[in-house]
């Protein structure tokens, strides 16, 4: 298991720098100049060529990339002479928009995605799952297709068209809600809550029919299995069947791709936080695309990536807590 | 051979029995299930009789899809989806139309069940012994550290080595007929009266075979269970079971003291099958002898008796007498001592044609049995 993880992880590293070269490769190839940008319209040649190098613009991309791994490890100075900037342990760059340390601004928005993601997550889990092992259990039934149905239905509305409808009827017509402004969980949790609770239903909408569809689908094989025969024979009753004997492997396949859904929105939800206009890592890197601000793009791909990779390992590594079989 | 039965004897008993007025511990009547499909139902089991009583063995012998598992999911009111009618009494209680609740009751605690596949009727999450006592604790209230006693007490009664420490093992740490005997002794650890076993060692090798069939026959002995042994193997039932039931597509057939059924088959179906076992007297060079034909669509069943189309008596016989075979539907009738036959040409009494073997003289799946030091009479192989 020890060895297991130190393997692992050691993948996760390599993956993660494998990442890190390709997305750095092709900022480093395209055409847009942060120095023109920085250097501003009244550019000379001259200023120019200074800017590029005070960013280390005129470098080699092999050095730029390394200059750029040591900023993560070990923070380095940005620029040079007196206007060079100290960017700290673990250094993503400067962002040139908001004149800020990459890493400040994703700290800073991350606790942002994650109430958005695991608000959601609880939100979607109660209700996709609830709907798939209802629907399951009662496989073929009017209500099995009603649910299906609703559930297909769900899927196909893209968060964009669920949120503005919700924000419609929720905020304008019904007047329930104000609009959505998000305030901080440490500030005031029903504060937090009550303006977070559209976009988590937003967005909890959407994933919840996939789960529904997922878990009912799982659950329907599970149930199926001759083991659940084996707990019906032996005399055990229909709820302990249900709950110990199915639950228990039907649900092992919606870890995966939980994890993985989770993992992807810790690194922002675009879509959604930009229609609620939440600032959380999803928007920042919206904003950030408009504007080229390159370090920052850099610096969320990153994170993203981080989160993935991360996030399969946990799941990977739940897998052998939860099935016995699986052994590393 | 120690579990050949002693028919007299056991015979003596059933009148006993029946003179006393108890009720048998299992009697089923005029069973019927039906699985609707889009095309109409399927018959899969059409009018099966049997009693079972304690401390005796029924095989339920038939060809894949004769309704042989169908019928004892039936027994323990396992089967979802499906039409069920008829009379299923365990110790003189009826048992059709009991509300689940009050089944699962009964289930695992008055009649158990084993299944073919010891592999895939294990919860692989969960260690075995876990899953023999959660039902020790749902029937008994047992609490968790009886219940784990009870399983490690039973595992050693199966024949598993260190039980104790074992117990604590998932299913996919055991070899095949290991999980085989965690099945029964789950099944067994509520002491049920009667034992339903669906083709309890078609997934194992012959030589676990043997060694399960002496486990149940062991247990068997020392508790009075009555067992329904459910198998294709007609090695297993001549084995183990005191009467046979042969089932063809979903009707019984015939009904038989295994002796007698194995000495003279009455129906041309059971014939069919004994003449079907490779003998080791068989000439190399001459195909196996097998049933012309497949069994029937249990969809629409004709008028007529379900082996007419392949039977070898109903070919030979005239016009109008086939014409019954095809046309009327033959009872389950008696036909001699302690034999009954659904057939209109039942084979006469005594050898005819073919010499037939009796069950002795053919060990389960054919190999020698490894509890049996005798060796068999010579000029028998």
């Amino acid at each position: 298991m020890i060895l297991y993880l130190a393997r692992r992880l050691v993948g996760v590293a390599g993956v993660m720098l494998a990442i890190c070269l390709v997305t750095f490769t092709i900022f480093y190839l395209l055409p847009a100049d942060p120095a023109a940008a920085a250097c501003g319209k009244t550019c000379t040649p001259e200023r120019l060529a200074e800017v590029r190098h005070s960013m280390g613009l005129d470098e080699p991309l092999w050095r730029q990339f390394t200059d750029y791994l040591t900023g993560i490890f070990a923070g380095r100075e940005l620029g040079e002479g007196p206007h060079a900037l100290q960017c700290g342990f673990p250094c993503f760059g400067y962002s040139y928009e908001y004149s800020l340390p990459v890493w400040d601004l994703l700290t800073d928005r991350l606790p942002v995605s994650a109430s958005l993601a695991f608000g959601a997550a609880l939100m979607w889990l109660v209700l996709g799952l609830g709907t798939g092992i209802a629907a399951a259990l009662r496989k073929g039934t009017r209500t099995d297709r009603t649910l299906m149905v609703g559930a297909v239905a769900a899927a196909s509305l893209p968060v964009y068209f669920t949120a503005v409808m919700l924000i419609h009827g929720v905020v304008r017509v019904a007047g329930v809600l104000p609009y959505p402004e998000y305030a901080a969980l440490t500030d005031d949790p029903l504060d937090w809550a009550a303006n977070l609770l559209l976009p988590w239903t937003a967005l909890a909408l959407l994933y919840a029919a996939m789960y529904a569809r997922q878990s009912r689908s799982s659950m329907i094989e599970a149930m199926a299995q001759p083991y659940i025969r084996t707990a019906r024979a032996k005399g055990m009753p229909e709820r302990a069947v249900v709950v110990k004997h199915g639950l228990r492997s039907g649900m092992t396949p919606v870890l995966t791709i939980f994890g993985m859904d989770l993992g992807g929105l810790l690194a922002g939800a675009v879509i959604t936080e930009s229609i609620f206009g939440i600032p959380g890592v999803g928007r920042l890197f919206f904003d950030a695309l408009q504007r080229s601000d390159q370090p920052v793009i850099l610096g969320v791909t990153l994170l993203a990536a981080f989160f993935i990779v991360a996030a399969n390992l946990v799941v990977d590594i739940l897998y052998a807590v939860v099935d016995p079989r699986v052994r590393y | 051979m120690s579990t050949a039965p002693t028919t007299a004897a056991a015979a003596a008993g059933d009148r006993a029995a029946d003179r006393a007025g108890e009720p048998p511990l299992l009697r089923v009547r005029d069973l019927r299930v039906a699985f609707p499909t889009a095309a109409g139902p399927v018959r899969a089991v059409d009018g099966i009789d049997f009693t079972v009583r304690a401390g005796r063995t029924l095989g339920i012998v038939g060809e894949s899809g004769s309704g042989k598992s169908v019928t004892s999911l039936a027994v323990l009111g396992l089967l979802r989806g499906a039409e069920v009618s008829g009379s299923v009494e365990l110790a003189g209680r009826e048992l059709r139309g009991l509300p689940d609740r009050e089944l699962a009751k009964l289930r695992g605690r008055r009649m158990a069940m084993i299944f073919q596949d010891p592999m895939s009727s294990l919860h692989p999450f969960y260690t075995v012994g876990e899953q023999i006592a959660e039902a020790y604790r749902v029937h008994f209230g047992a609490g968790r550290r009886a219940a784990r006693r009870r399983a490690v007490e039973m595992l050693g009664e199966v024949g598993i080595p260190e039980p104790a420490r074992r117990a604590a093992d998932h299913p996919h740490r055991f070899s095949g007929g290991m999980r085989q005997r965690v099945m029964i002794a789950m099944a067994l650890a509520c002491e049920p009266d009667l034992l339903i076993a669906d083709e309890p060692t078609t997934a194992l090798d012959v030589t676990v075979q043997a060694q399960i069939l002496e486990l149940i026959a062991r247990i068997q002995a020392e508790r009075g269970l009555g067992v329904v042994m459910i198998t294709h193997d007609l090695g297993v039932v001549a084995r183990v079971a005191h009467e046979v039931l042969v089932m063809y597509a979903g009707r019984p057939a015939e009904q038989a003291p295994v002796d007698e059924l194995f000495a003279d088959p009455a129906h041309p179906y059971t014939r069919g099958l004994l003449d079907s076992l490779p003998r080791l007297d068989d000439d190399p060079g001459v195909p196996l002898h097998t049933i012309p034909g497949s069994p029937p669509s249990l969809l629409a069943p004709g008028p007529g008796c379900a082996f007419a189309p392949r039977c070898f008596r109903a070919a030979e016989a005239s016009g109008d007498v086939r014409a019954r075979c095809e046309g009327t539907r033959p009872d389950l009738v008696p036909l001699r001592a302690g034999r009954l036959a659904s057939c209109h040409l039942p084979l006469a009494d005594g050898p005819s044609g073919r010499p037939s073997r009796r069950p002795s003289d053919r060990p389960a799946g054919g190999l020698p049995d490894p509890q049996d030091p005798t060796p068999a009479p010579e000029g028998t192989r």
